[in-house]
């Protein structure tokens, strides 16, 4: 168990471990007839490749990696929007650098950065917003994007400059949900989950409850987790114990920082701000509905797609992915990530070519980052 | 950007917009406290530890949890993500 000693807690670990192994057993789950849990969140995904926590679980037990990296579902026509907007003139892009290098059927931000148009990076929204106002001459949007953990950030910074009456800047909106694809998966006949494991500072925000439907109408575990090896490993149990005794429950494990209800001004400021689109593409999974949100017209000054007449649906959709890409399949658990053809080859973190290898939180890159340890390991 | 960092708050900016300074991991940049303001006068965050997202505090935390998250963060490569963000955040406002 050379991973396990890294864990704050080896000997909570171990006896973790062993119990996930009993309750494994005991569902009478095996390597060939294992029990699938998705964990949704990006953030899991790269914990459990870093810890190895998929080799310290027994080989009946399988995770499922979930859309929860929204740099990675974020579709090619919305980086091709952007893309248009950040090359008129007078305009100053602005971003999260995890989304510089997602590919766009053109080319991505750090492509059209090299060929002119001015594009930065920005840790946060309001740095954005700074950049306005020190450039009353100029246009600058901000390229938000992200789950209910960022949602609310650009709502208040777009209430921000709506209260300072900041007319050069704007939000090209991108934020998406994350109850909508769990309920499309679940509807989609050919998934095998048997539960899954929450996202929790999506629950920071929102709170436990919009996750209900999932234990009420499709009869499915679910443990919102913390981010902590160990945080995790108890939620799997937590899932694993959902199972065995038939129960279908929504459960915090994470309550020292998820409260049941969330966090009350988050919700205000998004409902504030934004309403649910009819639906929205997720790059692998196509269009979902309500699964994303746009500024309502009160705030219609502040929305980049207003402003530059680019908005969602105006312009043609659902472009195809690459040959031989298989980003759609590896969201769904269909195939795992070395599986994919172009894996290693075609698409490298370096140089990406489906967007679940752009962020360390999409599948492809954190089998692609950890992959060579785990060889070494093997031999 | 989705897991955030833990700071502590040690100045308040701007009380009108709700604005605090915050120290993580020796870094000090200006973060939004709205969301984690009760029925309280802003000056009682002072020395409060929180998760920082994308430059707002969204969750109030313990010492000792705010030393967890950033144990686990510093593992997995993001802590230093964040405050090279951060840095660079800055160095961009002020060229
Ligand atoms: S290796 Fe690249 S192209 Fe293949 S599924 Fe992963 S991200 Fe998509």
């Amino acid at each position: 168990m050379k991973y396990a000693d890294e864990f704050r807690d080896p000997v909570a670990a171990r006896g973790v471990l062993a119990a996930i192994a009993r309750v494994t057993d005991e569902i009478g789950a095996t390597k060939d007839k294992p029990v699938h849990i998705m964990e949704i969140c990006g953030g899991h995904t790269h914990a459990i490749f870093r810890y190895g926590l998929d080799k310290l679980t027994p080989p009946g037990l399988e995770f499922i990696h979930g859309p929860g990296c929204p740099v990675c579902v974020l579709p090619m026509s919305r980086i091709d929007e952007c893309v248009e907007i950040a090359e008129r003139s007078g305009v100053i892009m602005t971003t999260f650098g995890d989304a510089m290098r997602v590919p766009g059927r053109r080319k991505s931000l750090i492509q059209a950065k090299a060929d002119g148009a001015d594009i930065r990076m920005v840790y946060s929204p309001l740095d954005a917003l700074e950049l306005a106002r020190r450039n009353p001459d100029r246009e600058v949007v901000f390229f938000g994007l992200g789950f209910e953990t960022t949602t609310p950030s650009t709502a208040l910074t777009i209430l921000q400059a709506a209260a300072d009456d900041q007319t050069n800047f704007s939000i090209f909106c991108n934020h998406i949900t994350v109850p909508p694809p769990i309920k499309a998966l679940l509807d989609d006949p050919h998934m095998v989950l048997d539960g899954f494991v929450g996202p929790g500072h999506v629950s920071m925000v929102i709170g436990i409850h919009p996750y209900d439907f999932i234990a009420r109408d499709y009869g499915k575990p679910i443990v919102v987790a913390g981010f902590e090896p160990l945080d995790l490993l108890q939620s799997v149990l937590m899932v694993l114990e959902q199972i065995r005794d038939g129960r279908a429950e929504v459960e915090n494990q994470y309550s020292r920082v998820v409260p049941d209800d969330g966090n009350p001004v988050s919700i205000a400021a998004c409902t504030e701000v934004y309403e649910p689109r009819p639906s929205f593409e997720w790059r692998g999974l196509g269009e979902i509905d309500a699964s994303g949100l746009r500024i309502r017209p009160k705030y219609a000054a502040f929305d980049a797609e207003v402003k530059f007449g680019i908005g969602y649906g105006l312009g043609p959709r659902a472009v195809a992915d690459p040959d031989g890409c298989r980003c759609g399949d590896v969201m769904t658990g269909r195939i795992k990530p070395h599986a994919c053809p172009q894996f290693g080859k075609g698409c490298t973190p370096e140089m990406p070519l489906g967007a679940l290898m752009v962020s360390s939180e999409g599948a492809c890159a954190a089998y692609y980052q950890y992959g060579g340890l785990r060889l070494e390991e093997a031999v | 950007m989705c897991l955030g960092i833990p700071g502590q708050i040690v100045e308040i900016s701007d009380a009108a917009r709700k604005l605090a300074i915050v120290e993580v991991m020796g870094v000090r940049r200006q973060v939004n406290v709205a969301c984690i303001l009760k029925d309280e006068p802003i000056e009682a965050l002072i020395g409060a530890w929180s998760l920082i997202h994308v430059g707002f505090a969204m969750s109030r935390i313990n010492e000792e949890e705010a030393a967890l998250t950033l144990d686990i963060l510093r593992q997995l490569g993001e802590a230093q993500e964040e405050i090279e963000a951060m840095r660079a955040s800055e160095r961009m406002l002020a060229s």
